[in-house]
């Protein structure tokens, strides 16, 4: 109990005094998760479009891929990256492993499934006509495809701040493919894991306070601009 | 004349079915044409044909003589504008929604403000510029689209059921903004309509139409004129009835429609007459009211159309009318399918076709 108490008025001295190893590692957690989520917004847009806009054959099935891989469990595809970046992998040739990249690639990985699965609902969630509204008002096939998207911008941007969570908040892939490596690898959640297994509980507990502020506030900082934007006359009408 | 677009054989088929039946229409520059007919008669595929929102199955679609073919669709699509029946706006300002068109054709910023300008004036809309175009009224909604489309200043408007479900003020305004648009501006425009009354005032043509096939078409008056041989594609029209006009004893003139349906009417007239009452005109009450209007029938409601914050209404007198009321006076009366009711015209607001 003393330990706990202790830990905790620890922590809150080194997250005031601005220790230099324990805000090194927030700015990593933050860079990584960012650029991945970053990447998964390059290539999960133009496939959640596909998704929301086309129809074609396997259409469902590769809805319900994505769907399912949501729940898929960070260790197994952190292992899974393992193996391929691993020197006798197949990519192992890329030297990724336990480097930055190899996070921020693995991250950008993981969240794909939630990005897309959002992104596509609220894309098919737009009323059909705007495409043709677009089309009509003059606006070329992508024109109008980026008329749709703005249409959808609510759940675009929740579709960001649901998978910067999933990222910032992952703990295997990090782990696996990252290796925890001090002041290079590092990030909120593995280095918690390794303070803890020390027994550092003091830095473990600071992280771990830094770890839900860095959450809570991406959302409330999310829910106020939902707001602002909404004084700024553009928001969406109750319906 | 010159000729703005041209359909040659057109045809659209779903299926097995052909919406757009081998039809041919030249429009010219300048003129406002009116296709005019009971839903499902293909008026709004026609029109979607012409804005290139939709393939043809068959036949040739032609913009100022130039064969539009599949490549060049996204081009024409710059020279047709649309307006749905279905009002559709962006989920942004007045502002953004009206210049969205301009920004796409790359017009510099103070030219659009311009223009959004001038078109807000129009629609009588001045001032709403930052205003969130869905929380605007119904009528101000299909104001601000009609307003996205004239600034565009395409050679071909096409309008689909501009003031369907529209209260009689925004559609007055609607049909004072098609006319000035077409006199000043010159603009060519195309509208799908089944209202009657709208097609006898705006057009210099009209189109009559039927199970996807032009029937007839001509300036309003021939049109109107003709009307007994088209009765079939105005069956289905609202309101629109033919029967045999008389003088009673008392002077006035009567029209046997059938079914012993005698409607009252102000002109002097006898013989083969067609008749329309516009739906706006007709009162709808529970008890058989005192009051000078000269026509009374009572019927039952056999069918309920919500329209937004409008009601329209069929009720079986013999004959069936089409009554348009306000939602709330449908709530309050405590409507429903199957009720008895009166309808309550004067003889003044029959119109004589």
């Amino acid at each position: 109990m003393v330990d706990i108490l202790g830990g905790i008025i620890e922590a809150f001295q080194l997250i005031v005094t601005g220790d230099p190893m324990l805000y090194g590692i927030v700015y990593r957690t933050l860079f990584f998760s960012g650029i991945a989520v970053i990447l998964a917004t390059l290539w999960g847009t133009p496939i959640s479009m596909l998704l929301g806009l086309r129809e074609f054959r396997g259409k469902s099935i590769v809805k319900g891929l994505f769907n399912t891989l949501i729940g898929i469990p960070t260790v197994v595809l952190g292992l899974f990256l393992f193996l391929l970046f691993s020197r006798g992998g197949p990519l192992g040739f890329l030297g990724l492993l336990y480097t930055p990249g190899a996070i921020i690639l693995g991250e950008a990985i993981l969240v794909t499934p939630i990005l897309v699965s959002i992104m596509t609902t609220a894309i098919e969630a737009v009323d059909p006509e705007i495409m043709k509204l677009a089309k009509t008002l003059g606006a070329s096939e992508s024109q109008a495809s980026i008329a749709v998207l703005k249409e959808a911008i609510n759940g675009v941007l929740l579709s960001n701040v649901a998978s910067f969570n999933r990222a910032i908040a992952e703990l295997g892939v990090a782990l696996l493919v990252g290796g925890n490596i001090t002041g290079l690898t590092d990030v909120l959640t593995t280095a918690i894991s390794r303070y803890t297994a020390r027994g550092d509980l003091d830095l473990a507990i600071a992280l771990g306070i830094l770890l839900m502020l860095i959450v809570f506030s991406i959302n409330i900082i999310i829910i106020a601009a939902r707001k602002a934007k909404m004084l700024l006359t553009i928001g969406k009408s109750p319906q | 004349m010159t000729v703005v677009a041209e359909l040659k054989d057109v045809t659209k088929r779903y299926g097995d079915k052909a919406v757009v039946d081998n039809v041919s229409l030249q429009i010219q520059q300048g003129e406002i044409l009116a296709l005019l007919g009971p839903n499902g008669s293909g008026k709004t595929t026609i029109l979607k044909i012409l804005a290139f929102l939709e393939n043809t199955s068959g036949g040739e679609v032609k913009i100022e003589g130039e064969t539009i073919t599949s490549k060049k669709e996204e081009n024409a699509r710059l020279k047709t504008t649309l307006v749905f029946q279905k009002t559709t706006l962006f989920d942004t300002s007045v502002y953004n929604n009206i210049a969205y068109g301009l920004k796409i054709r790359k017009v510099p910023k103070e030219e659009q403000d311009k223009s959004v300008r001038r078109a807000l004036k129009l629609v009588r809309l001045e001032g709403f510029e930052n205003r969130p175009a869905r929380k605007l009224s119904g009528g101000e909604q299909q104001r601000v689209a009609i307003a996205r489309a004239l600034v565009l200043e395409s050679k071909l408007l096409l309008l689909d059921e501009p003031t369907a479900n529209l209260d009689p003020k925004n559609a007055e305004i609607i049909e004072e903004v098609i006319d000035a648009a077409n006199r000043q501006n010159k603009l060519t425009i195309v509208m799908a309509t089944h209202n009657m009354f709208q097609a006898k005032t705006l057009p210099h043509r009209i189109a009559l139409m039927n199970e996807g096939k032009i029937t007839e078409i001509g300036e309003p008056t021939e049109i109107f004129g003709k009307l007994s041989k088209n009765i079939a594609s105005f069956a289905a029209l609202r309101n629109t009835f033919r029967g045999t006009a008389s003088l009673t004893k008392e002077g006035s003139t009567i029209v046997e429609i059938g079914n012993g349906v005698q409607i009252e009417i102000t002109s002097q007239r006898q013989g083969e007459t067609s008749i329309f009452i516009n739906p706006q005109d007709i009162i709808l009450s529970e008890k058989p009211i005192e009051s000078s209007a000269r026509n009374i029938f009572k019927g039952i409601i056999t069918e309920v159309t919500d329209t937004g914050s409008l009601v329209k209404l069929r009720v079986d007198a013999g004959k069936p009318f089409t009554v348009q009321i306000t939602k709330r006076s449908f709530t309050e009366m405590g409507l429903n399918l199957g009720h008895e009711v009166f309808i309550v015209f004067k003889a003044s607001s029959v119109q004589v076709l």
